[in-house]
């Protein structure tokens, strides 16, 4: 939920044309083969308009966005792979831009982190099971001398009772 | 032992409320450059008022500001007394006119002052996109050797200046000198 | 004057909150009875007094009293009335407001439905609930009061509200949501009241469970809204972006199901009790968490309040408070040695841990996710940013593996099953299901897509199974009334949120991969065909809203020939604020919503960037969700909830001597 704070913080990092900010974004490129409109929806999807609150280019009306979008269409009319565009964009804005982090070394425990917390879950659950198991299948509860002492103690007054 | 298995979910927590704590300080909305360190863009352009250009070749060499402009930004407005200033104390700034009309920037310039030692017409946003800008008014630290060492975003005013700004200004001249 | 009066009425729920989170718990570590009845009297008399208080902001707000803050920044002397109303809690000091609001009902709800609670019990719950409240509304006095005045310099009019929330998806979306955020408050109370009681055993479990029930009902609506709005509201179709504030929401979802399951094997087993209460724990902390992240401007979010570090330093305290202190109390009181009751590796048992298991690692996957990019910075490795793209990779398949087992589930038995026994129960429905996944992508026609073939396959495993144990116990009746009246409204609860769960899956698997979506230049006459509608555009014309002026432009859908509906999506300007924002036009349907949107004017001929969607089976996310939340509602209706209250033996009472 957007206020006033919003568009004072946009003041001051910038400035923009229109004060539109929750037109939809249309862009009505043509492209040479649906192929490349597929590729431009998935990576106008994947990179992040550097200056709006998380928001995509495919998204944000803001004018960088535009110019992004632009971009986008201009390089994969011209041929450049996925990893070219992605590359170019990274090297003038940043890993910020990119919503889908790149695997490296930095990023490697964001992306291997599910598989390896399911596995370490699933271990840490089969070991306690065991050990349920193992304390639940010794039968009978062990009684120390101490107790069985007591156990005697109050068995026979509880017979005295009677 | 199994006691103490018990102290992990706060153990965890604790980590987490000091990572939360860290995160109360930082701004994440603050961006730096992509291109810290690395050398100011090739750029041949025309330059505002004149009929002759302007490259990479003629801006490099010294310790200068770069300064993205343009009429349509209201903050640029707000800053530009100060730029003055600046350019009177005898620092450097180039202009980038970025995405912006001619004629209004001359007249803009004239009503106002030009605090710049030239002004590269960046009317289609091709140098901003090379060196990230994403929104005006941005300002580039660039040492004598091209190479950019910091990027500010927003406005410049005498309490950025002198809080943040002057001591990197200082510490390029230094270096320029030895 | 009004502002003045609610301004009070929050002071004395204050006072109360704080009488509330003492007198009780001192009652009940001395035993003394007068402290502790006083709880539901307190209950009460907060509910009272944070009504009041409301209702004077709604007042101000109503009356168009400018001289309030936050009516001056939020409201407008255009705006329906209806959205005068809805703009108090769409700032916020006024949700926060609507948050007291709710937790006071929660506990009014707890005073008053808790009769076959022990004193002890209750008044201990009750406490806890009390110093939650007692947080929330120091944060609200003390730093964002919404009775706060702009004196002098009163404005003559509004900023208005923020045109995206003139809608009715702000009326009813915070207030569900924060049904369930603040629901689980009570699952949280009734954990702590067992720690501190030093009681931890099946009957906490059954008494906590409607509860939790329920309030994981609510939040399963509110998220559900929030999609929904989001979907019809911002004009390009997307309904969900793992957004910082939206994973705040979905986090305690998660967990939330992950305690519902586990709540079932501590009610009907006595297994698992400290893993529950963590549970517990653990699901309302992710509720404050996502206040903390919502309101402290740690992350960035489209949906953010004002951001305020300040602000966000009160609530890290209050979390370090009492999500450390019920830690520390559960690392301190929670029974070291598990439960000696056993039960086989093949078991109900086992299925549920599995359960716990993938919404754990789901919650955590989710919470690691948003939390990333803070973490890079804070350790000075740069901004990064973490998306759709990553979760949707990361979350996918855990549901995925989830599914399958979801379908054994309510077939298997407790403490011990077979393997020949589920083969022979489910070969069946397994077979129907793999069938049913195998053809159904060939009725929509085009390219045969795997991924809808693998949603249907398992959202058919579910279907069946369900079915067939739903068939199996209705069978032995005499009649088919007498059939439906073995099942109690606890299975029927299960089957039917089950059901949802199945519903939603194959519609977000369905709209993903089979929407079409066509952007592009259109003037009036101009048509274009999608997934064989005719989409003709006829003209654009100029109208006038309450507190708007825009332009409609109107289209004429055809299917297969014949008329089949008009679409007038507007390009809206506000009048007060001068934002611009587009109105979707959506034609809604069972099967396929068709949805037009206007982008900008282009050239000077009268043409526009429009876009036409063809979104097959989106409402059956929206669908499968009502399910399972109505699932969530009937589970509450079980005889065994609604026992009148039973004799109690003196040790129950707690009355003698020391009972902590």
């Amino acid at each position: 939920m957007k206020i006033a704070g919003f568009s004072q913080a946009l003041l001051f990092v910038g400035c923009l044309l229109m004060a539109a900010v929750a037109s939809a974004v249309i862009e009505t490129y043509e492209f040479s083969s649906p192929e490349l409109q597929q590729r431009y929806q998935l990576l106008s999807a994947e990179l992040r308009c550097p200056k709006c609150q998380n928001q995509n280019i495919a998204d944000s009306n803001a004018p960088i966005a535009q110019d992004l979008r632009k971009l986008l269409y201009e390089q994969l009319e011209a041929g450049a792979s996925n990893d070219e565009i992605l590359d170019y964009m990274v090297s003038r804005y940043g890993e910020f831009v990119r919503y889908r982090p790149a695997f490296d070394s930095s990023t490697a425990v964001l992306w291997l982190a599910p598989v390896l917390l399911f596995i370490a879950a699933l271990v840490v659950l089969f070991l306690s099971l065991r050990q349920r198991k193992e304390s639940g299948s010794a039968g009978q509860v062990e009684l120390s001398g101490e107790e069985q002492q007591q156990l005697q103690q109050m068995l026979s007054r509880s017979e005295q009772d009677r | 032992m199994q006691r103490l298995k018990l102290f992990l979910p706060l153990a965890l927590f604790a980590i987490l409320a000091l990572l939360l704590f860290r995160g109360l300080e930082l701004d994440p909305r603050e961006m730096p450059s992509a291109l810290i360190d690395k050398p100011l863009p090739e750029f041949s352009l025309p330059r505002l008022g004149s009929d002759s250009g302007i490259a990479r070749v003629d801006v490099v060499g010294e310790v200068a500001l770069f300064n993205v402009w343009a009429t349509w930004c209201v903050s640029c407005r707000v800053e530009h007394p100060y730029l003055q200033q600046l350019a009177e104390n005898g620092v450097p700034i180039y202009g980038v006119n970025y995405k912006d009309d001619d004629a209004a920037a001359i007249q803009w310039l004239q009503d106002l002052g030009d605090p710049y030692r030239a002004n590269i017409v960046d009317a289609q946003g091709s140098l901003g996109l090379d060196l990230g800008v994403y929104g005006a008014p941005e300002t580039y630290f660039v040492d004598a050797s091209g190479v950019i060492r910091y990027r500010h975003v927003g406005v410049i005013d005498e309490r950025v200046w002198q809080s943040r700004l002057e001591p990197i200004y200082r510490e390029l001249t230094q270096e320029a000198q030895q | 004057m009004i502002a003045e009066f609610g301004h009070f009425a929050l002071i004395i729920t204050l006072c109360l909150s704080v009488l509330l989170s003492v007198v009780p718990l001192w009652g009940a570590w001395r035993g003394n009875v007068v402290a502790m009845s006083l709880a539901p009297s307190l209950a009460i008399g907060l509910l009272v007094f944070a009504g009041i208080s409301f209702a004077c902001l709604a007042t101000v707000f109503l009356q168009d009293d400018f001289s309030v803050a936050v009516v001056a920044a939020n409201s407008n002397s255009l705006l329906p009335s209806i959205y005068k109303f809805s703009a108090v809690w769409g700032n916020h000091e006024g949700s926060l407001l609507l948050w007291i609001l709710i937790l006071c009902v929660w506990m009014a709800a707890v005073a008053l439905f808790s009769s076959q609670l022990p004193l002890l019990m209750l008044s201990r719950v009750l406490a806890v609930m009390g110093v939650v409240a007692v947080g929330f509304i120091s944060f609200s006095l003390f730093t964002s009061n919404p009775f706060a005045r702009l004196l002098p310099g009163t404005p003559a009019d509004g900023q208005d509200l923020n045109p995206l929330l003139q809608d009715p998806g702000l009326i009813i979306h915070p207030p569900l949501l924060y049904m369930g955020y603040v629901g689980f408050s009570v699952a949280f109370a009734f954990a702590i009241a067992a720690l501190l009681g030093g009681r931890l055993d099946a009957s906490w479990a059954r008494w906590s469970r409607p509860w939790t029930n329920v309030a994981w009902a609510f939040l399963t609506l509110g998220i559900m809204l929030g999609s929904w709005w989001a979907y019809y509201e911002l004009g390009w179709g997307g309904w969900w972006f793992w957004d910082p504030v939206e994973n705040a929401s979905f986090m305690p979802w998660l967990a939330g199901t992950a305690l519902v399951h586990s709540l079932a094997a501590t009610e009907k087993r006595g297994l698992f009790k400290s893993w529950t209460v963590l549970l517990a724990i653990f699901a309302f902390s992710l509720s404050l968490l996502g206040t903390f992240l919502v309101r402290s401007g740690v992350l960035t979010s489209v949906h953010a309040f004002a951001t305020d570090p300040a602000r966000g330093l009160f609530i890290l305290v209050f979390l370090a408070f009492v999500v450390g202190g019920s830690l520390t109390l559960y690392a301190l009181r929670a029974p070291a040695v598990s439960s000696r009751v056993s039960f086989a590796w093949l078991s109900r048992e086992s299925l549920l841990l599995f359960n716990n298991v993938v919404f754990l690692v789901s919650t955590l996957t989710v919470l690691f996710g948003t939390l990333f990019p803070l973490i890079m910075d804070a350790l000075g490795q740069g901004k990064y940013s973490v998306g759709p793209p990553y979760f949707n990779a990361v979350f996918v398949p855990l549901m995925a593996v989830l599914i399958p087992f979801m379908g054994i589930g309510p077939v298997s038995r407790w403490k011990g099953d077979s393997a020949a026994r589920w083969r022979a129960e489910l070969m069946l429905p397994a077979i129907a299901a793999i069938i049913c996944g195998v053809t159904v992508p060939l009725l929509h026609g085009g390219e045969y897509n795997v991924w809808v073939a693998l949603a249907v396959v398992l959202a058919a495993w579910l279907l069946f199974g369900l079915a067939r144990d739903v068939w199996y116990r209705i069978r032995g009746a005499s009649s088919l009334a007498r059939g439906w009246r073995r099942l109690t409204p606890s299975y029927c609860g299960m089957v039917i949120a089950h059901l949802g769960f199945a519903a939603a899956v194959v519609g977000v698997v369905a709209t993903s991969q089979y929407n079409i979506e066509h952007d592009l230049k259109m003037q009036p006459g101009d048509t274009e065909v999608i997934a064989g509608y005719s989409f003709t555009f006829t003209e654009v014309a100029q109208v006038r809203g309450p507190n708007f002026v825009a332009d409609e432009a109107r289209f004429d859908v055809y299917e297969n020939g014949r008329l089949l509906t008009r679409l007038a999506p507007q390009k809206r300007r506000y009048l007060a604020s001068g934002q611009v924002m587009t109105e979707a036009a959506i034609d809604d349907g069972l099967w396929r919503d068709l949805f037009v949107a206007m982008g900008e004017p282009i050239g000077n001929e009268g043409a526009w960037a429009i876009r036409l969607h063809y979104k097959p089976m989106v409402r059956w996310m929206w669908l499968g969700a009502i399910m399972m939340a109505l699932g969530g509602f009937a589970t509450v209706a079980d005889k065994r909830y609604r026992q009148r209250k039973a004799v109690r033996t003196p040790a129950e009472e707690g009355v003698s001597g020391a009972a902590a």
